[in-house]
């Protein structure tokens, strides 16, 4: 059975409190075939991506069914700095197969190392050039393999018809049912 | 034709912009963002960029004013003003904000002073050169769209 593949379309959530670099970085998205989402803070992002200040495991799904591929945020910002989101996202567990890049204008050897340790895939120094953007995908892919695992993990555990740990399948059953209900919009190859 | 001389002019410009230091290579970055489905890229970031200057201007004029000067706000603006200017390839207003920086952290508000009016001075002459490219770029649009009626 012939099987169509679809230009798969990635999204991009873009988090710079400066206006002009998010003109900017939205531009190097677009021309590289991202769809994206920009907004000026790291609060907005969380929210965005469905993650409130309550740490509930809500799926990475925003207000408008968008699924985002990465996230590429600038680490100098009022309130809530890039490494904070950064450790957010990696601290939820709905969150933390999303990868993260960070953008700084300064290049500071410790900050860079800080942000790598805590789970950043990758540290652009600022301004953010055309040819960074192929350093996107690997990472996308990446994150949506790690993402297909953990699916394929939990399918298994349902199927096994001998299950000692009843409360870990209860806790994936809901995992499961919430993932099979969450609209995905990102069109994957699939082999029948 | 008009629009091929109007063309020459922008050209000469912009190369003598980068010959002077007031530009550099990540202003030919925004050109190569622009393309036929986004005309008008360059003006737009230039616009943002001049205004988003004069109101930080604006705003560390008035620090600077101050008797007791407030050194890590004026520090906070600058490095905006810094990472704008180095967004938009405006390499000598870029310059000027890395040396007003330097003052900031040695609290000298002599050399913040200074820093500043070079900053100013920087920016006013950058300003008045985007203000002919622009006048450019809008001149040679209108013929183009003109040719395509």
């Amino acid at each position: 059975m012939a099987v169509v593949a679809t230009e798969t379309q990635y999204r991009v959530l873009a988090v710079d409190d400066n206006l002009l670099d998010r003109k900017l970085i939205e531009r190097l998205l677009k021309t590289s075939s991202y769809q994206v989402t920009t907004v000026d803070s790291g609060s907005k992002a969380l929210q965005f991506l469905g993650l409130q200040d309550d740490q509930s495991n809500s799926p990475p799904v925003s207000s408008d069914q968008h699924v985002i591929n990465l996230v590429i945020t600038d680490y100098c910002m009022p309130e809530m700095t890039g490494y904070d989101l950064l450790k957010r996202i990696k601290e939820s567990s709905s969150l933390k197969d999303i990868p993260v890049v960070i953008m700084s204008s300064e290049n500071v050897p410790s900050r860079i190392n800080r942000c790598l340790e805590e789970g950043a895939e990758e540290f652009f120094l600022k301004p953010v050039q055309l040819s960074d953007m192929k350093r996107l995908k690997p990472h996308i892919l990446k994150g949506k393999y790690k993402e297909q695992q953990q699916q394929e993990v939990l399918q298994n555990n349902n199927n096994t018809s001998s299950n000692n740990n009843s409360n870990k399948r209860k806790a994936m059953d809901d995992e499961t049912s919430r993932e099979m209900t969450r609209p995905r919009l990102t069109s994957s190859l699939t082999v029948l | 034709m008009a629009a091929t001389a109007l063309r020459e002019q922008l050209n000469g410009l912009v190369n003598s912009m980068f010959a002077e230091g007031l530009l550099d290579q990540q202003f030919q970055q925004l050109q190569m963002l622009q393309d036929g489905s986004t005309p008008g890229f360059v003006a737009e970031v230039v616009t943002l960029f001049c205004e988003d200057s004069e109101r930080i201007l604006t705003e560390l004029t008035k620090l600077m004013d101050q008797a007791l000067v407030d050194y890590s706000k004026v520090d906070a603006y600058v490095h905006q003003l810094k990472g704008s200017s180095s967004s938009v390839g405006a390499q000598n207003v870029k310059l000027a904000c890395i040396q007003f920086r330097q003052f900031c952290e040695e609290n000298n508000k002599e050399g913040c002073v200074r820093a500043l009016n070079v900053v100013k001075h920087e920016y006013y002459r950058l300003r008045s050169k985007f203000e002919t490219m622009l006048q450019l770029e809008s001149r040679i649009q209108a013929y183009e769209n003109k040719q395509q009626n």
